[in-house]
């Protein structure tokens, strides 16, 4: 029997920890995914056991009893031999709003400057990467992207600010994404979203899952409030109208 | 109803808390010291879940609508209904219209009000307990209604706890977290021989050591943290994230708690002390 791909860490009297080669790589990702999606199917059901996917590693979480380590290594490794592999593993590909304008984009011209590029230039490389989701977390509803490219990275803003609006759009170092919640922040702002990622009185509470992709979309200033209203009101349709199921 | 008059320093509604969410980011929540909201809870005869009221530092001033029993256990504070005072880890039935004056908190932190059947605030996520922002607000505000069912028919089967004695206790069980194994030798001697004092940032969720460690420069890819994961922050500054902290993180995660632990914690305030005791090895 081969052993599998990740090594198994202790987590605590009730968590266990599998860790899948230290890279940040879609195929890893996706043996995470396909292996929980196995595991949630009748091995460790939810919602007794929780399940934390985040990047290379996979966590799981048992609410009640304590975890007997040994005994559940060994079933995990002999689980990951009868799994079949990630084949049946559906994402999403969303495309998500964004206005650029200098009223949301606090650090767009200062983010070009840095960059060399004119703040067009860079609105048009942003939204021209597809980003792809590899974890969830931090706070409720905080996309961790993958996949910004070489040219688009920035240092964190010397001096975070105090209060980043919800909704906002930032770019650091080798990460983009949406601040969830209104909080403290060091990434460059470079516009806004006027659909809330995270929604705690809906179910689920985000509609973007991991794995999914993601691509964001310029728009005015016009279909900015639009949006935000046809949010507000609970009539953006997030399933049909801006993302598919075609991943 | 039951009716907040004065809102204390920092008062909120928690159960056991919110479970299934956190692959969205979404921390657990719930009372931070467990051991106190079970005996309340034990003495009401209430599932384990039912949500209480966590108090912090100075308690508020309540009025019950409707007649029920309360008990409260955690850190000690002055307590007085209608004027009688209260002891702690105990039932007591409240008249409707009774006033519940809630002092200040004297020895550890956070003290625990429960009522019989548990308070009835609504469910968000599965869980009654306050975190915002998936819970509209943190804490209780003054004019706020708690609903609960009355009663005016309980004869609890056991009268009186003894006191808690986890309040005073001051060693945390630790199990070795994921990146144990990178500390230095230096670093892991230092960590179970010497007492670390709590630093003024501590709240729900997570309570900052004062002490540090040699610092350090391993790096890694954002993870899973729970509640009771203690991380060393590259400065080697101790973090022990605590039930509100959030799901994922990228320092070393150096040592897990044991759950009792994290309730002993919970009962600690700026300088006091704690002695982390190795579990596990």
């Amino acid at each position: 029997m081969s052993p599998p791909p990740f090594r198994i860490k202790p987590y605590g009297p009730k968590a266990v920890l599998l860790e899948w080669p230290a890279r940040l790589e879609m195929e890893i990702l996706f043996d995470i995914l396909g292996f929980a999606a196995y595991l949630k199917k009748g091995r460790l059901e939810e919602p007794r056991w929780e399940y934390v996917p985040i990047y290379h590693s996979l966590t799981l979480i048992c609410r009640d009893e304590p975890v007997n380590l040994e005994s559940l290594a060994s079933e995990l490794r002999s689980w990951y031999q009868s799994y079949p592999g990630p084949d049946a593993i559906q994402t999403r590909y969303w495309e998500l709003p964004v206005c650029y304008d200098p009223e949301f984009g606090l650090d767009l011209e200062e983010a070009a400057q840095i960059l060399k590029i004119s703040p067009e230039t860079l609105i048009r490389k942003h939204c021209d990467t597809t980003y792809r989701v590899f974890g969830i977390g931090f706070l409720p509803g905080f996309l961790y992207l993958g996949g910004v490219p070489d040219e688009l990275r920035l240092p964190r803003k010397a001096s975070p600010r105090a209060r980043v609006p919800k909704g906002s759009v930032g770019l650091a170092d080798r990460q983009t994404g949406i601040y969830p919640q209104t909080s403290p922040g060091g990434w460059n702002i470079l516009g806004k979203c006027p659909i809330p990622v995270f929604d705690p009185l809906r179910e689920p509470p985000s509609f973007i899952a991991l794995g999914d992709s993601i691509r964001f979309r310029a728009v005015s200033r016009a279909e900015f409030d639009l949006h935000r209203i046809e949010a507000e009101v609970g009539v953006y349709d997030y399933s049909k109208k801006y993302g598919n199921a075609a991943g | 109803m039951l009716q907040v008059k004065e809102p204390g320093f920092f008062t909120s509604v928690q159960d056991r808390g919110r479970f299934g969410y956190r692959h969205l980011g979404v921390p657990v929540a719930g009372v931070a010291d467990r051991l106190s909201a079970g005996r309340v809870n034990g003495l009401l005869e209430n599932p384990e879940a039912a949500a209480v009221l966590e108090m912090t530092m100075q308690g508020p001033v309540l009025e019950f609508s409707d007649p029920t029993f309360i008990s409260y256990s955690g850190a000690s504070m002055e307590i007085f209904l209608d004027g009688q005072a209260l002891e702690p880890d105990q039932v007591y039935a409240v008249p409707g219209g009774g006033v519940l004056n809630c002092g200040r908190i004297k020895n550890g932190f956070r003290a625990y009000l429960g009522v019989k059947g548990g308070l009835l605030t609504p469910l968000v996520l599965g869980s009654r307990s306050y975190y915002s922002p998936v819970t509209e607000r943190s804490q209780v505000k003054a004019g706020d209604e708690l609903a609960y069912t009355p009663c005016t028919d309980y004869t609890p089967k056991i009268l009186k706890w003894s006191h808690a004695d986890h309040i005073r206790e001051r060693e945390l069980l630790a199990f070795p977290g994921p990146e144990f194994d990178l500390l230095s030798q230096i670093q892991r001697e230092m960590l179970f021989s010497q007492e670390f004092s709590l630093a003024k940032e501590h709240d729900r969720m997570a309570c900052q050591l004062s002490e540090l460690l040699p610092s350090h420069t391993i790096s890694m890819i954002t993870s899973a943290t729970l509640p009771g994961t203690v991380q060393l922050a590259p400065s080697g500054k101790l973090i022990i994230l605590m039930c509100d902290g959030q799901t994922t993180g990228g320092y070393p995660r150096i040592l897990q708690l044991e759950e009792n632990a994290l309730s002993i914690v919970a009962q600690k305030k700026s300088r006091d002390r704690v002695k982390f005791c190795a579990a596990g090895y």
